[in-house]
């Protein structure tokens, strides 16, 4: 027998709006109107705003190690706006703040997370969000599982988005999730934001395959290449992986290739690994630039919108900052009391004797009464 | 009525399980079972043979062989509102889900205060003795009774399995249940068809004593009795059955050791750090001025779980048991 062909694939690239601007109107058919763009670019630059001022914060000893988000806000945006709030569930890592927020997470939510309080984490009745996830990867199979659940259920029109990076794809979860989603068809999209590197790690010694992309064809997903950049590729991907997805499907993969222009987090100085011409290159590949060159060509953004935009940003951001520090410190005793939904006797003891500082026996044994007040 | 209808049905702890199963499910429409070959065959020890056929492959899911993957996805369910039982096939299994369970399951509700919930119930058989193949014979409860967020139960009878079984798919919060696969089909009693739940945290004195305590869980409870078979007539002891590891009922072992003034704690576990310590911990906190002589552990040793043909040297068999007994009440 002839040896023959079993199996052919490709990995299509889609960008519509390329960084100078200009947009593939074919392609742009259908997809973004231009009071969706101005939404996004809002969104876009009002999350570089709280992300620049994170830093800050962080530097000045305000809160402690940030992850910035810089130069991927557009995988954010466009993808968020394609799924539908308060039905889809969102299933993050933690470079996708602006998908957060524009389904329902307030804004202030990030910055207490970050200043070391689970109470960031604890989501507001009606945003189906699951808290960021920082150990790589394990999220995707809760994604999955989420998913799983609105197949089971026959829950009409819902869907899961989960991000994750090109690091993430290392990881066996991230197999496992693939391959659980694609036998079980749930409805999910898995967005990889690809910046091109995992802390260190450039994506070409993480991975010898040419794409991310191509990894999703060996479990039988949908997959392709958008430019992360570009909210209308972003958008336009999404909104069909979710078409597919509520329609029995299955999921999709979707590879955003972006850039991370900040450093890794903010305990990171990426100069020691990075060359800068590298990061030169990709500064004037910024969704906003683009997205603002766009605006401006079809008369919709000026000047003086931009000083608008800008004045604004910085006032949003300033009261988000102002809220998520006059929220006044937790109780030590917190830390206790939703470890289970009901608290086993061995913790109620423990939480006595944090309050009266005694050894762990009995506070009555150590000699000391229980004070009244929390901790 | 004829006397003959309140006859209970004896059942195996595998047949108890597999009720608790089959009722819970039309009980409870959010209860879906998932696992390595839980389905078209039953699973490999048939704990869930039958249900695939009667509540379907979209409740009774053949997952991927995927252990972290069939964890991951199990919190996922429950996050969104389902009932997931998933199995995993042998505690030596557990290693790749370790990480989901303990880092993700456990984590959950404190980590969002409450706001995201995992109620999940891990079935997972435990032990060894019955000469299976390598990794499948541990006993890693203490690795979990001492990773907060979960509950730690271990049934060693049919009654008390499908009580606490489905106690544990009622719990809000993420249950690790191991069945003593050594019991699985050598021990049979009534089990009653009706509903009825065992409360998670409560451990049961097996038979009353005044001269010493024996604390166990799971497989070696059955050893216990037989080395106590063995003791002399006049020689009294009060067995106790843990039967949740976590959160451990310390009350009853407490006032079991306060009336006999001694204790032996058996487990199949390796005994450095086992769950044995930890209890010894517990009663000398608690009854020191009781005590007439040193907690004694009959356990497993500090190596690996050997291979089979020497795995009964390995396990706290009754006559250790029963050495162990008498040392203790000899001090």
């Amino acid at each position: 027998m002839p040896i023959r062909t079993v199996y052919e694939a490709k990995i299509e690239h889609m960008q519509i709006l390329d960084e100078d601007g200009n947009l593939d109107k074919k392609l742009a058919k259908g997809t973004l109107t231009d009071n969706q763009v101005i939404h996004l670019y809002e969104q876009m630059r009002i999350c570089r705003e709280l992300d620049e001022v994170a830093f800050k914060l962080q530097r000045s000893g305000r809160m402690g190690t940030y992850p910035q988000n810089k130069g991927q806000e557009a995988n954010a945006v466009g993808s968020a706006l394609a799924m539908k709030k308060g039905t889809d569930w969102i299933v993050p890592a933690y470079r996708e703040n602006a998908a957060l927020f524009m389904h329902g997470l307030p804004m202030h939510y990030v910055l207490v997370y970050w200043m070391g309080d689970e109470r960031g984490s604890k989501m507001p009745d009606g945003v189906n969000i699951t808290p960021l996830s920082v150990p790589i990867g394990t999220h995707m199979l809760h994604a999955t599982g989420i998913a799983w659940a609105h197949k089971i259920r026959k829950d009409k029109d819902a869907a899961v988005i989960t991000y994750f990076g090109d690091g993430a794809t290392s990881e066996g979860d991230f197999h496992g999730a693939m391959n659980f989603a694609a036998t079980q068809q749930v409805p999910l999209v898995f967005y990889c934001q690809n910046n091109q590197w995992a802390i260190s790690v450039p994506r070409e010694r993480q991975m010898k395959s040419e794409t991310v992309a191509q990894k999703a064809l060996a479990y039988g997903i949908p997959t392709m290449q958008v430019d992360g950049n570009d909210i209308f590729a972003v958008y336009k991907a999404t909104k069909e992986a979710r078409a597919r997805a509520v329609k029995g499907g299955g999921p999709t993969f979707i590879e955003g290739v972006t850039y991370r222009l900040g450093d890794h987090t903010t305990a990171d100085d990426a100069r020691r690994y990075r060359d800068p011409k590298e990061v030169e290159a990709w500064v004037a590949k910024d969704p906003l630039i683009r997205t603002r060159l766009y605006l401006e060509s079809v008369g919709k953004w000026d000047d003086k919108k931009q000083k608008t935009l800008e004045e604004q940003a910085k006032k949003i951001t300033a009261e988000v900052v102002r809220t998520a520090e006059e929220i006044e410190a937790p109780h030590a005793s917190d830390m206790f009391d939703s470890m289970y939904a009901e608290l086993p006797p061995q913790l109620i003891k423990q939480r006595e004797t944090m309050r009266t500082s005694s050894i762990g026996q009995n506070p009555e044994q150590a000699g000391l009464k229980a004070s009244p007040e929390r901790v | 009525m004829p006397l003959w209808m309140h006859i209970m049905p004896e059942l195996t702890l595998v047949q108890a399980i597999n009720q608790a199963l089959d009722q819970e499910m039309e009980r409870d429409e959010r209860v879906v079972i998932l696992g390595e070959d839980v389905g078209h065959n039953g699973g490999v020890f048939r704990v869930t043979e039958g249900l695939h056929a009667k509540h379907g492959g979209d409740r009774v899911v053949d997952t991927p062989l995927d252990e972290s993957g069939i964890m991951g996805t199990a919190i996922g369910l429950a996050i969104a509102g389902m009932r997931p039982v998933p199995e995993i096939q042998f505690e030596g299994f557990l290693g790749p889900a370790y990480d989901q369970l303990v880092n993700h399951g456990g984590r959950m509700r404190t980590r969002t205060r409450g706001a995201v919930t995992v109620p999940l119930t891990v079935r997972v058989p435990v032990g060894g003795g019955i000469h299976a193949p390598e990794c499948h014979s541990d006993s890693p409860e203490a690795i979990y009774t001492h990773s907060p967020g979960i509950k730690v139960v271990m049934p060693s009878t049919p009654y008390d399995a499908k009580g606490l079984l489905l106690a544990s798919i009622r719990d809000p919060d993420p249950v690790l249940f191991f069945e003593p696969k050594r019991v699985y089909r050598s021990f049979k009693e009534e089990v009653p068809e009706d509903d009825y739940t065992v409360e998670i945290g409560t451990a049961k004195v097996v038979s009353e004593g005044d001269d010493i305590t024996v604390v166990t869980w799971g497989a070696p409870v059955f050893q216990c009795l037989n080395a106590m078979d063995e003791l002399p007539e006049d020689v009294s002891v009060e067995l106790i059955d843990l039967r949740t590891c976590w959160p451990i009922d310390v009350d009853t072992i407490a006032e079991s050791v306060e009336k006999t003034g001694r204790c032996v704690i058996v487990h199949e576990a390796p005994l450095t750090a086992g769950l044995g310590a930890e209890i010894s911990s517990l009663i000398q906190e608690r009854c020191f001025l009781h005590l007439q002589a040193p907690v004694q552990r009959v356990a497993g040793f500090d190596t690996i779980m050997p291979y089979y043909k020497l795995e009964m040297d390995y396990l706290p068999e009754a006559p250790r048991i029963q050495k162990g007994i008498e040392e203790c009440l000899a001090y």
